[in-house]
């Protein structure tokens, strides 16, 4: 038993015709179909070409507009021809122009004859396929489809609309079972003959002629009613972008087609030299990679991903998000802390630690970025600069963010900085915002100057700090935030702490015991009610715990024991 | 091309994009007195168009290569660069631009957006020898990799990308007037359009949609800029005499006598180059699903 090559042509004629060659020069017969659009002198290029080789013939020629029934016809024409031609085929294996055959002939020779009953086709019933694009599964079979998808796309809607919006609907025929599948199989001689010669033909040839793209149904649906045997795959690799386009195969896919356990593959760029060169002339007897094709299939598993959903986070000249659809996204999770470096002697080479992340300095203070480790161009070239920094907040903030994935983004933030950016960090959902509101006070206070010179700033960065937790606070915020007044946080920052770190780096399994130490604040309350006195009202900073002055200064607060 | 005393980076700039697949120069020479024009006449795949005119006067020569794309480009995949400006893009070694248009034709796309990446010396720029016909890149390979900022200007749709090692040295107090990066030289032409202002923008605005808005990312390319060759001081305090540079070129003065003051652009954070994959990883490039 040996097998036969349909072809479907219709450009890169010189290509097809090395594919052919290729295939005759196995031994295996070919019929080529050469769409009826193609200009005669082309046809006659070919046809010269391939005049030496008497088991290469061409079938009746229809045209083949894409998605309508002329690519069926054309493959009715061919494979009849083919088994009227070549008695000893006992396969036919369809192709097009554009498929290149990447494994031995021989390879394929003994697979087939390792399974002379086998059809394999990919043939799977319109519930259970998940990759038609366009929404149109069920309906290619029960709404007519008279005109073409690519050169009269409005009729094609407007009269698809049309028949949805008055509910019609075509019966299907009698005793089929709507399939579908890629359009490359190889059927074995008794099922084509059986399709060919079914008394029904004639019924379901006029069905087909109005469903839309027949060619990746019509054989995958009449198959199931006189095969015996159907393997439902296709011996030929085909990928698909995310509109269910082909995706076209190159000179550097060689080692990939290479792990590729198909026989085939499409659709080849015409000039991939390489890709002919390798697989038509060497590879005969090249020792193949062991097969991988869950690579092939992650690699354009994740190309369709990434044209689809991008990379969050990135802003460049091809992805530029709008708000709704990952606009104000960083590419990953970040501290906002706002007032504990007010409060500790070290808090942050202590947070720096406890999160196993890099912990900035205020990021948008007003003279100048206070990065990591007072550096002047941080990661990527971000400068120190604030003119720079503050033309774009947003791109400076997102960029930061972006140069270091992999490592804990944490900064300062306080009512002094340059607040523009709050917005976006308000907006963003990877932003986490640990407060501890009024805290802004305490350097104020021990600036040593009064509460009577005082006050007026006082006020001010209340009112800022203020409007920052009501924007994190509201309800379109999508920052996640935990915010204590100063007098909760004092009366207990051990749990805030541990808050923070579990929030930030919640893989780390060993709580730590120490914790930063606080600045003494003996003294902060009557601070306070001096404010109070010159008829400023101090409300974020809550009440102070009235051990205040007594806390233990210049040491760590007690840490609660981990629960294990 | 539109191109002014360039014989030390046409032959390498040519090459480049002839190996590409270009399979014809059209090039506007403004006034060379250096080799160029000799050079450019030996050369079989180039047409040359001669202007004394200024440029300034023509739009930075805008008017002459619109005429010309009018004239020649319509329904042709068209690559409006400058002379200092290397096109790459994914996969580019292995997939000439027939490859890329074809693609972009698939998609629906009439057009391809790139980043202009600023490449410098390790040293300072004066250091180093080129002579006409070298690979650029054997001296320049340093550039900053995410110090890029990015918005849309409404009236047009494009894309305004800003940033890079130019606005990180010589715009710091500035940064609105440090140089437009984002460039769409790809065309597939018709000869109603229009390029408004360099490359950066087109007309009609849809052109200038060569971004995705839906979170997606659509294929992008970059461009090599090679302006910072050993050339540059000489070039700079020529070219700030002659002021044809920018509209209102009084503003640059600053600019290039920092130029002109042999910058060493390098900084500890400064990346270095080794190819388009790498680009891509940084997110300076897509593949947006052509892979």
């Amino acid at each position: 038993m040996s097998f036969g090559v349909v072809m479907l042509c219709h450009t890169a004629l010189d290509r097809a015709a090395q594919v052919a060659r290729h295939w005759a020069r196995h031994g295996c017969p070919v019929v080529i179909h050469l769409d009826r659009r193609v200009p005669d002198r082309e046809r006659d290029g070919l046809v010269q070409a391939l005049t030496d080789l008497p088991d290469v013939r061409f079938s009746d020629r229809v045209a083949c507009e894409w998605g309508m029934f002329g690519l069926v016809q054309a493959t009715i024409l061919a494979a009849s021809r083919m088994l009227a031609d070549f008695p000893q085929v006992g396969h036919v294996f369809l192709a097009s122009g554009s498929c290149l055959p990447i494994r031995p002939v021989r390879d394929l020779e003994r697979f087939l004859d390792a399974n002379p009953h086998t059809d394999f086709i990919e043939s799977v019933t319109t519930a259970d396929v998940g990759w038609t694009v366009g929404g149109l599964n069920k309906e290619r079979f029960t709404l007519r489809f008279p005109f073409s998808w690519k050169k009269q796309r409005r009729l094609f809607d407007l009269y698809v609309r049309l028949q949805r919006r008055l509910g019609l609907h075509r019966r299907i025929p009698d005793g089929i079972v709507p399939h579908l599948g890629s359009q490359w199989w190889c059927l074995t001689r008794a099922s084509l003959e059986a399709i060919l010669k079914h008394p029904d033909r004639s019924r379901y040839d006029r069905y087909f002629r109005r469903v839309w793209i027949p060619d990746e149904s019509y054989f995958q649906t009449l198959v199931r009613q006189v095969s015996h045997r159907v393997e439902s795959r296709s011996l030929t690799l085909a990928k698909f972008d995310f509109q269910g386009r082909p995706h076209i195969f190159y000179d550097d896919h060689l080692h990939l087609l290479r792990q590729s356990e198909a026989f085939a593959a499409r659709k080849i760029w015409h000039s991939a030299d390489l890709l002919y060169q390798t697989f038509l002339q060497n590879a005969e007897h090249a020792p193949r990679p062991a097969p991988n094709p869950g690579k092939i299939d992650r690699l354009f598993a994740k190309a369709v991903q990434r044209r689809v959903k991008g990379r969050p986070g990135l802003f460049m000249q091809s992805r530029f998000p709008n708000q709704g659809r990952g606009g104000n996204q960083s590419a990953a999770p970040y501290g906002v802390f706002e007032g504990f470096d007010a409060l500790f002697q070290d808090f942050r080479p202590w947070l720096a630690q406890a999160v196993e992340g890099r912990v900035h300095g205020h990021l948008f203070a007003s003279e100048r970025v206070q990065f990591a480790t007072g550096e002047a161009v941080f990661k990527g070239g971000l400068s120190d600069s604030a003119t720079l920094r503050d033309y774009n907040p947003r791109s400076f903030l997102t960029s930061l963010i972006w140069n270091t994935r992999g490592e804990t983004q944490c900064f300062q933030f306080g009512p002094s900085d340059v607040q523009e950016i709050a917005k976006f960090i308000a907006q963003d959902p990877n932003a986490m915002v640990f407060a501890v509101t009024g805290a802004f006070a305490v350097p104020l206070w021990r600036s040593g100057r009064s509460a009577h010179e005082v006050r007026g700033e006082v006020a001010r960065l209340q009112k800022i700090e203020a409007d920052l937790i009501a924007l994190v606070d509201s309800p379109e915020s999508k920052a996640r935030m935990r915010r204590w007044t100063l007098g909760e946080f004092l009366e207990n920052p051990a749990e805030p702490l541990q808050v923070i770190v579990d929030m930030l780096n919640p893989r780390v399994r060993q709580r730590r015991a120490d914790l930063p130490r606080l600045l003494p604040l003996a003294g902060f309350s009557s601070f306070l009610q001096d404010l109070r006195n010159q008829g400023m009202q101090p409300v974020l900073m809550g009440d102070m715990p009235e051990t205040l002055d007594s806390l233990p200064n210049g040491r760590a607060p007690v840490m609660s024991q981990p629960v294990e | 091309m539109c191109i002014r005393n360039e014989a030390q980076r046409l032959p390498f700039v040519l090459d480049h994009h002839r190996r590409m697949g270009v399979r014809h120069f059209l090039i506007v020479d403004n006034g060379s007195t250096d080799d160029s024009s000799a050079w450019l006449a030996a050369q079989a795949d180039v047409s040359v168009w001669q202007t004394r005119a200024s440029y300034k006067a023509s739009r930075f020569g805008m008017d002459w290569l619109g005429w010309l794309l009018m004239r020649y480009g319509h329904g042709h995949w068209c690559l409006t660069l400058d002379a200092d400006e290397l096109l790459v893009y994914p996969h580019w070694q292995t997939r000439p631009l027939p490859a890329l248009t074809e693609w972009l034709d698939r998609q629906g796309a009439p057009a391809l957006g790139v980043l202009t990446l600023d490449l410098y010396p390790a040293g300072s720029v004066s250091q180093g020898d080129y002579q006409a016909g070298d690979d650029p890149l054997t001296l320049l390979h340093w550039f900053d990799s995410g110090n890029y900022q990015v918005q849309v200007q409404p009236k047009m749709g494009n894309l305004w990308i800003q940033g890079g090692v130019r606005a990180r040295a010589f715009f710091a107090e500035t940064p609105r007037r440090a140089p437009t990066l984002n460039k769409i030289p790809l065309v597939r032409w018709h000869w109603r359009y229009a390029y408004v202002n360099s490359t950066h923008a087109l007309l009609p605005p849809r052109l200038n949609r060569v971004y995705a808005t839906d979170g997606g990312m659509l294929t992008s390319g970059v461009l090599l800029h090679t302006k910072f060759l050993p050339g540059i001081i000489d070039r700079s305090a020529e070219e700030k005499a002659r002021g044809e540079h920018f509209a209102d070129a009084s503003q640059y003065s600053g600019y290039y006598d920092r130029l002109t003051a042999d910058p060493v652009m390098r900084s500890p954070a400064s990346t270095k180059y080794t190819g388009w994959r790498q680009l891509e990883a940084l997110g300076l490039m897509s593949r947006g699903g052509w892979v």
